[in-house]
């Protein structure tokens, strides 16, 4: 009696009609995750991030933000093992995809079969959520795009978003400053401002990450030389 | 009465004119028809571009070795608005393939909200044939259709283990495949309309498979514009 109770999946519902897991692996992306945010511009998409970490540990190859193909990058917030399961397995989706069509898959796609993951991990016996939200910034045949993709499985496109800890106030503050006609340029900058909004202590080109997707369609992680321009700039 | 020997150089010649390369050896000195699964059902087609638009041609004959049993076989086949696909080889395989292939590329529309285009087509044919690579589809393939918003005429073939060849003038496969790429190096010529397209596509169908005994048997070509798909059947010789 009590070893069937344990052959089923984890993830039970409620009877109130929650999956409570669910709730809780939110809870670790915007409770204990540290604050990303995505911003759409009419000619591109940003991605940024809180990086901070202990004062000992070396930043050297350590990327919060990372290219899934050469034309969409993502960024989490949560945790950071999680994480990086998820992003070899949207890389190894992507090749994958290529190899049967030798065309780019649209982002639209490519965030569609990574939340598909993320939901088969709440339904599937013996796992659990992965305890992370994504921001996955692509630019492909149909434009610059901006996707979410939640620990349930769902996934939304958004004009500009936040999630992690400060996400409530972040996404005020993105409400307020958005425009459909912002250039990728202008949201560099809001982004930069929203960050620093809920940012405790000062904010420098070591302690954030920012990755940028252009007309070009090559997804890029700025360098801190790059990030440290943009926030000269925006302190002006 | 019975088959040619392959001694005999005169009378009927109830045996294909040319040799496959490296078959050289015949059983008994007697050869029934073909042997090789590939040319059991017998087939031809050829595709062809022009000026904004794209035709497929093929037989329509089905047989079982020499014994012809059907004679409106079905071998070109539309995935697409934009892409038509056609195939030679063992008939149950032709089917098969036809079938899986349109799930496929439908289950890619309605998953993408796009149409698949011909080249991307074209690769994903390749990578289904290749899966099979210890036991393929005996299927050789032709694509064609129009690629994009210019709609630039695409045409591909494959053998059986998806190895494409990518041309812009034409592609054939079948039993006929020799006596096809001698009537279209003869005939073709760059940027042809529709009709002229159709005139040159059928005539090089219809002279190739007269030197085939396992093809023929009726003939239809199929016609992809950016606004028109045309299906015309030809009238040849039923022998």
């Amino acid at each position: 009696m009590g070893d069937s109770a344990y052959s089923f999946s984890l993830t039970t519902f409620s009877p109130s009609g929650k999956l409570l897991q669910i709730e809780h692996a939110l809870n670790a992306v915007n409770k204990k995750g540290k604050t990303s945010l995505g911003i759409r511009a009419k000619d591109g998409v940003v991605l940024a991030t809180s990086r901070k970490v202990p004062a000992l540990v070396d930043l050297e190859g350590f990327h919060k933000v990372n290219s899934v193909t050469d034309s969409i990058g993502v960024v989490y917030s949560g945790l950071g093992p999680d994480y990086r399961v998820l992003l070899k397995r949207a890389r190894k989706h992507a090749q994958a995809y290529y190899r049967k069509f030798l065309d780019d898959i649209p982002t639209s796609q490519l965030a569609r079969g990574t939340a598909q993951v993320m939901q088969e991990y709440t339904q599937a016996g013996g796992v659990r959520p992965f305890g992370v939200s994504l921001l996955i910034a692509g630019y492909d045949d149909d434009g610059p795009q901006l996707y979410q993709a939640d620990p349930s499985g769902a996934f939304f496109g958004w004009k500009a978003t936040a999630i992690g800890q400060d996400f409530v106030n972040a996404k005020t503050f993105l409400e307020k400053r958005y425009n459909d006609d912002i250039e990728l340029e202008d949201a560099i900058h809001t982004a930069l401002l929203t960050m620093r909004e809920g940012f405790e202590g000062e904010m420098t080109e070591h302690n954030i990450e920012i990755g940028i997707i252009d007309s070009s369609r090559k997804f890029r992680v700025l360098t801190p030389a790059e990030v440290r321009d943009y926030l000269d700039e925006a302190a002006d | 009465s019975g088959p040619s020997d392959s001694s005999s150089g005169e009378g009927s010649r109830a045996r294909r004119a040319v040799e496959r390369p490296g078959r050289h050896k015949q059983q008994g000195g007697r050869r029934r028809g073909a042997m090789s699964i590939l040319e059991y059902n017998g087939s031809a087609l050829v595709a062809m571009t022009g000026k904004n638009c794209v035709a497929i041609a093929s037989d329509t004959r089905f047989g079982a070795q020499q014994l012809t049993i059907g004679t409106n076989m079905k071998r070109v086949f539309k995935m697409n608005d934009k892409t038509l696909l056609g195939l030679s080889g063992l008939a149950s395989d032709v089917m098969t393939v036809s079938q899986k292939l349109r799930l496929q590329t439908d289950m890619y529309k309605l998953q993408e909200e796009r149409e698949m285009k011909p080249s991307v087509f074209n690769n994903m044919l390749s990578s289904f044939l290749y899966a099979r690579r210890f036991g393929p589809y005996f299927v050789e393939p032709l694509v064609a259709g129009l690629e994009g918003p210019e709609n630039k005429p695409f045409i591909a073939g494959q053998d059986l283990l998806g190895a494409s060849v990518f041309t812009d003038d034409f592609v054939v496969c079948g039993t006929s495949e020799q006596e096809l790429f001698g009537t279209c190096e003869s005939f073709y010529k760059p940027n042809l309309g529709p009709d002229e397209l159709f005139e040159t596509i059928a005539q090089c169908m219809l002279a190739a498979v007269d030197r085939d005994c396992l093809a023929g048997w009726g003939g239809v070509v199929h016609i992809l514009t950016p606004t028109k798909y045309i299906v015309k059947e030809l009238k040849g010789r039923h022998d």
